[in-house]
């Protein structure tokens, strides 16, 4: 389709961009290959020291790595189910000929657009503060003694704010996927007899099934690295509870100064990311096909 | 000063031979047709002479001058596309303007030759409208008028009027052959269309799977089909081959007789045949008939013939205009 | 699935569907409601829903005393700074896979967008480091060149699909009439781009201002945008409730507006255009 000179013209003007990333990609990466092998903390930073892979064995033996990875899990795994499965309802609400549609979806959305440090502090205080929070005074008007949320359940704590954050993003790609669904199906599956709940799983379901899909994958990606949230309410407490794989390496880095440490950190962060980005390229890969 | 020669010109795609080997040559201020199937490649070659691909070897020459490696927008030619290519942004005008704005020219002077393009084509009063608010024609006239004014060496038309409706299609048939007249300048036209090949070439180039089948006037290939494919291709309806004992009793493999050129009778003749349908179009009968031993046979009787399905007549070719054709497909004189 | 709802269903429905949107925007609502009260009447329980003195004080408060504004032009100059730049490589880059594609492209392609889920955690320590020995900590510069860079491939990937829309026979036209590269991107590519330019920005501003790791590491107080501002409040003295709500309506009001617009924008970059 293109010929020569349009073919080198391409290759000139995409080139900056390729340089800048691969530079961006790759120089910090290998740096930090680099540092995962040294003893180097900047507390003592005459001492650097050539250790190979003792840095990985250290954190990886560390309890508190195992006590992060597991949070990291179970963080991503609640999120993903609340997110998805309250994203599917939202959605098949959303789907209905409702009044006011426009603001409504305003209404739905909108905390996807809040900043991560507006969330967690708003949830933090306002609403969870065991005090004069709003679900105190729910729990009060019950008769049932207020959550203390931030200290006996930091962690669910964490996973409610951040899935409130996520729900909206999976609901409008859920919604999104649900309105390309013909009216004729709907119609032909009435005519045949079916009832909502079959209607829901021999037709919704299979269609939307790659949404759902996509909206798994990104949201790992993305769940994969939550810091924000943790940073300003819990700082990864009580104790480790609260702590996970993006906020540990922080910790290493930025609190402990220890860089060999946080480098070794910070490579299994990206291998675990790894993993996740194969499987999501494959979907993308076939999409990009079209 | 628009004569444009290929010169074992071959385009492969990857793998796919689209061009395999043209050798052309098209004069100054003649009208010449690449017309042929889906696939033959006669959009690949018009984009080849434009500049929009690169030839894969071969050399392109416009005015003796070889414009093989030369980009399209120095070529001196202009093209009009089959979705028009219209800017959408820009008004008829700024459409038809663009290129004189992109070769520096003054402002005065592309007002005047825009004035002019728009008058030639009755577009005066739409100057100011955007494409989207123009119907099929008028926008088939803005892409016209848009290469016009550049006064290009020569014009190229990748099949102007597939998008049009029928009778829209023989207006601006009649159109752009007197914009011939007018300009005199070279025009290459692609279609897949034989009529409008026909009707407006002053030569055809038959394009056969990426090779040339033939070249010709138009009736030159009309009466002397040099194979079995143009035979085949030019001539609606198409030419009635027929193999076997009528084709080795005048010494060859298969003849060909176009419909108008059979003599049918209701009492005798050479070939038998059933009719299995007539369609009167009140200027012509178009009989299909099935012929005993031979095959289907179609005739184009002048007027109305009152001939019914079931009924028996007898074809006779007229020896004149009987084409004979070889083994390996080729005409015999 | 009755197709025809009875009104009754129908009020039903609607009545259920206001209900869940009405929780799920509660928190944002009960922020911005407590930002126009005093301190006392933030904490006082039972909460004081719309009867209390309205005042503003909370938000001169916050520009007096933290110089909010500070923190907001932060937010404002690297969104905007950080993607117009983003855009000088992004559009001739999305232009090159989209009209010229090689073999390699759609390869290409792909290995932008993984550039862009490689957790940021993986590069924390180089890059602080980095910025540290350079000077580059708590500068604009340093944190625009790093949102630059992780939006860099959005940016490529959403032109790229908006561009595949523009039927590549107007360019061919273009070069026909005699325009050169430079001609046909500026007066042919980018005006019928436009909408989907505007789009792109939209989206990759909102992300941003939204940025909370590299803006939170990085930055400490000069080039501090309001994501850093808000964490402040993490650590505050005394009852700070209704000042939070203030800088915080004002910190996510644009974007609430602009992502009210982008929603489309949205499923299709972040998704990668697996739905459509």
């Amino acid at each position: 389709m293109a010929t020569q000179q349009t073919a080198s013209a391409g290759r000139a003007l995409v080139s900056p961009s390729v340089i800048l990333l691969f530079i961006w990609m790759i120089v910090p990466l290998v740096m930090t290959l680099y540092f995962s092998t040294l003893r180097y903390s900047l507390l003592d930073p005459d001492n650097v020291g050539f250790v190979g892979l003792q840095n990985y064995t250290s954190f990886l033996t560390d309890p508190d790595f195992i006590a992060a990875l597991i949070n990291t899990l179970v963080l991503v795994v609640s999120v993903l189910i609340i997110s998805v499965c309250g994203g599917i309802l939202v959605a098949l609400l959303m789907d209905q000929p409702v009044f006011g549609q426009n603001v409504l979806r305003l209404m739905v959305i909108a905390p996807f657009f809040v900043m991560p440090t507006v969330s967690a502090l708003v949830w933090k205080n306002l609403l969870m503060n065991p005090d004069s929070g709003f679900f105190a005074w729910i729990a009060k008007s019950l008769g049932f003694q207020p959550i203390v949320w931030f200290t006996n359940w930091p962690m669910l704590s964490v996973i409610i704010v951040v899935s409130w954050e996520w729900l909206p993003f999976a609901s409008l790609i859920l919604l999104t996927a649900l309105q390309s669904l013909d009216e004729e199906q709907k119609e032909a599956a009435s005519l045949d007899g079916a009832g909502p709940f079959s209607y829901f799983g021999y037709i919704v379901l299979p269609h939307i099934a790659r949404a759902i899909t996509v909206v798994i994958l990104i949201e790992t990606i993305f769940l994969l690295s939550v810091f924000a949230e943790i940073y300003v309410t819990t700082s990864g407490g009580p104790g480790v509870a609260t702590t996970n794989i993006p906020f540990l390496v922080y910790k290493q880095a930025l609190l402990n100064f220890d860089v060999g440490s946080a480098s070794a950190g910070g490579i299994i962060a990206v291998i675990l990311a790894n993993i996740v980005a194969f499987f999501l390229m494959r979907i993308i890969g076939r999409n990009l096909e079209g | 000063m628009g004569s444009i020669q290929l010169k074992s010109v071959r385009k492969e795609f990857g793998p796919v031979n689209v061009i395999n080997g043209v050798d052309l040559s098209i004069e100054n201020g003649e009208f010449a047709v690449f017309v042929g199937p889906s696939g033959c490649g006669k959009s690949t070659l018009l984009r080849l002479i434009a500049g929009l691909e690169d030839v894969t070897s071969g050399q392109v020459l416009i005015d003796a001058k070889d414009m093989t490696n030369v980009g399209p927008s120095q070529r001196g030619l202009a093209m009009v596309f089959q979705s028009y290519a219209l800017y959408p942004h820009m008004s008829v005008r700024g459409n038809i303007a663009f290129a004189l704005k992109m070769a520096g020219q003054s402002a005065d002077a592309i007002d005047q030759k825009v004035r002019k393009a728009a008058a030639t084509l009755n577009l005066t009063d739409y100057l100011d409208r955007k494409p989207r608010q123009l119907s099929g024609g008028q926008r088939q006239r803005v892409a016209i008028g848009r290469a016009i004014v550049r006064e290009p060496k020569a014009f190229l038309f990748d099949e102007p009027l597939s998008n049009l409706d029928a009778a829209l299609r023989v207006q601006m048939r009649v159109e752009i052959g007197e914009l011939h007249e007018a300009l005199k300048t070279t025009m290459i036209y692609v279609t897949h269309d034989q009529v409008e090949a026909m009707t407006m070439a002053d030569k055809i180039v038959v394009l056969d799977r990426g090779s040339v089948a033939q070249v010709g006037s138009p009736l030159e290939l009309y009466n002397k089909p040099n194979g079995l494919f143009v035979a085949g291709f030019i001539g609606s309806p198409t030419m009635n081959l027929i193999k076997g004992a009528p084709a080795a009793k005048r010494g060859a493999e298969t003849i060909g007789i176009r419909p108008e050129h059979a003599d049918v009778s209701t009492t005798a003749g050479e070939w038998p045949a059933k009719v299995r349908l007539a369609e009167h179009l009140g200027s012509d009968t178009f009989v299909h008939a099935e012929a005993d031993g031979i095959g289907p046979l179609t005739l184009r009787l002048e007027g109305e013939a009152p001939l019914t399905p079931a009924q028996t007549i007898y074809v006779t070719p007229r020896e004149a205009h009987l084409h004979r054709f070889d083994k390996d497909g080729r005409r015999i004189d | 699935m009755a197709m025809k709802k009875s009104t009754g269903e129908r009020i039903g429905i609607t009545v259920l569907a206001w209900l869940v949107a009405f929780i799920i925007f509660f928190p944002i609502l009960w922020t911005i409601l407590t930002s126009f009260k005093s301190e006392l009447d933030a904490i006082s329980m039972p909460p004081k829903f719309l009867f209390f003195n309205w005042t503003l004080e909370n938000y001169t408060e916050v520009q007096h005393r933290s110089n909010y504004l500070h923190y907001a032009w932060n937010s404002i100059l690297l969104s905007i700074g950080a993607n117009i730049v983003g855009l000088i490589f992004a559009i001739p880059a999305a232009w090159s896979m989209a009209f010229a594609p090689g073999k390699r492209t759609k390869d290409l392609l792909m290995w932008m967008l993984s550039t862009k889920m490689m957790p940021a955690v993986g590069v924390l320590v180089p890059l602080y480091l980095l910025f540290k020995n350079l000077g580059l900590l708590d500068s604009l510069f340093g944190i625009g060149l790093v949102l630059m860079l992780i939006n860099l491939p959005l940016l490529i990937w959403m032109l790229y699909t908006y561009f595949k829309e523009i039927p590549n026979d107007i360019l061919e036209a273009a070069r026909m009439d005699g325009a050169s590269l430079i001609n046909e991107i500026v007066y042919v590519l980018t005006p019928m781009a436009v909408p989907g330019i505007a789009s792109t920005m939209l989206l990759a501003i909102i992300l941003s201002w939204n940025e909370a790791f590299w803006t939170l590491n990085l930055a400490t107080s000069n080039a501090a945008p309001l994501t850093a501002f808000i964490a402040s409040y993490s650590a505050p003295e005394g009852y700070f409730w209704a000042k939070l709500s203030a800088a915080s309506t004002l910190a996510i009001a644009p974007i609430l507006i602009l992502g009210w617009f982008s929603q489309k924008q949205l499923v299709r970059g972040l998704t990668f255009g697996a739905v459509k």
